[in-house]
């Protein structure tokens, strides 16, 4: 491993300001960049150095170290080791004082990699270790991704599964009966990719329930008006009515007002993740008076009236 | 275009650490393609090899606007140069 003049390769004196520094990082690398040489090995080379010695001359504890140990970097370790010992120890530490930038001149310095950018020297790798960076690259969680997902009301009554397709990706789900409108379920880990090891973000599944039925839902209690003509509203009777599972048969009580609400207790909506729960339905009777009237009909009604006056 | 194609502009800021006004500045130049759907901004990944190398001009090299757009174009230029000559090259030995 050969010893690198940082300061030389960026053509700057080694009492240097940090500015003058950059601005030589920046005319050289305008120059060797491989973004403004492309194909061309010889600048790529010329600007892993220059990106070596930017590197460690713009970090001040970089720089220190490297202007401490000067020609002993090798020992750099060992004498880091030994000074902390003998601090500890209350010793002080004078040990070395060694070469200092005196002797650095005509070193040649080699590059272990060869086509890649980034690729540093082993005397960089020894010295301050494998791991730097362009730009200060956090870890970033991963954006969330937004999905909207249509089902039916009847859709929605029954737990089911369903597979959703999320950028490319298969995502199989399952909905818990009574999921509301507009309503919003998580899955962690979902969403885009992390950055440098962050999570995954997560995907948010909204669900747009359109009604497919005749039902009104509000919460879990479902609603219907039902037609009921006059016979039965005066008489009572029975009357078959839907319900979400099915047909029934609904007992209507005789003079049944217009507008009248009957609560079937359990046969609403299921209450979202309780097995087994059920909102109510309302049936509000609409009583309907008949109309084109035959004449014995119109009898019928004048004598009834007669009777109630 | 599948989603897959597409990476989201902020990610894409996210993990360089960069603002996203610089992909709208090159957008505006015409330097890059972009693509919106539904409030999201999203780069075509045939855009990425060409939007990292303006990022790495601007970031590293402190390079404006101006810069990037003169460079591309001399770059544009200097491949067609390189590619006539490869082509008079072929002629010449053949």
């Amino acid at each position: 491993m050969d010893f690198v003049d940082y300061y030389k390769t960026l053509g700057v004196a080694k009492n240097a300001s940090a500015d003058d520094i950059k601005k030589a990082y920046r005319k050289l690398a305008r120059k060797f960049h491989p973004d403004v040489n492309p194909n061309d090995k010889e600048a790529h080379k010329k600007f892993q150095q220059i990106n070596e010695a930017h590197e460690v001359l713009s970090d001040p504890e970089k720089r220190k170290k490297y202007d401490q140990y000067g020609e002993n970097w090798k020992h750099a370790d060992q004498y880091e080791q030994a000074r902390q010992q003998q601090q500890q120890a209350g010793g002080g530490f004078g040990g070395f004082g060694g070469g200092g930038f005196g002797n650095f001149g005509g070193g040649e310095y080699t590059y272990s990699d060869g086509g890649d950018e980034g690729g540093f020297s082993d005397f960089f790798e020894s010295l301050f270790g494998g791991s730097r960076g362009r730009r200060s690259q956090s870890k970033y969680r991963g954006q969330d991704y937004n999905a909207e997902l249509q089902l039916s009301l009847t859709d929605a009554y029954t737990t089911h599964k369903q597979t959703l397709t999320i950028n490319g990706k298969n995502v199989r789900i399952t909905i818990p009966a009574g999921v509301e409108n507009g309503q919003q379920i998580k899955l962690k880990g979902y969403g885009s990719p992390g950055a440098n090891g962050g999570p995954n973000g997560d995907l948010f599944i909204t669900f747009v329930i359109t009604n497919n039925t005749g039902f009104k839902r509000e919460g879990n209690d479902l609603f219907k008006t039902e037609d009921l003509d006059l016979y039965t509203a005066l008489l009572g009777g029975e009357k078959t009515i839907d319900t979400m599972k099915g047909k029934i048969k609904l007992k209507v009580n005789p003079e049944t007002q217009n507008g009248t609400k009957v609560r079937l207790k359990g046969k609403g909506f299921p209450v979202y993740k309780k097995e087994g729960e059920f909102g109510d339905l309302y049936i509000t009777w609409d009583v309907k008076l008949p109309t084109n009237l035959t004449q014995k009909q119109k009898d019928l009604f004048t004598e009834l009236s007669k009777l109630s006056s | 275009m599948e989603n897959d194609e597409l990476i989201p502009a902020e990610d894409f800021c996210m993990y360089h650490n960069i603002e996203y006004s610089f992909i709208s500045s090159l957008e505006d130049s015409g330097l890059i393609r972009v693509t919106a759907l539904e409030q999201h901004t999203f780069i075509p990944a045939d855009e990425l090899q060409k939007l990292e190398k303006f990022v790495r001009l601007h970031y590293d090299l402190d390079i404006n606007l101006e810069g990037i757009e003169t460079i591309n174009h001399l770059l544009e230029k200097i491949d067609q140069m390189n590619k006539e000559i490869l082509q008079l090259r072929n002629k010449v030995i053949g």
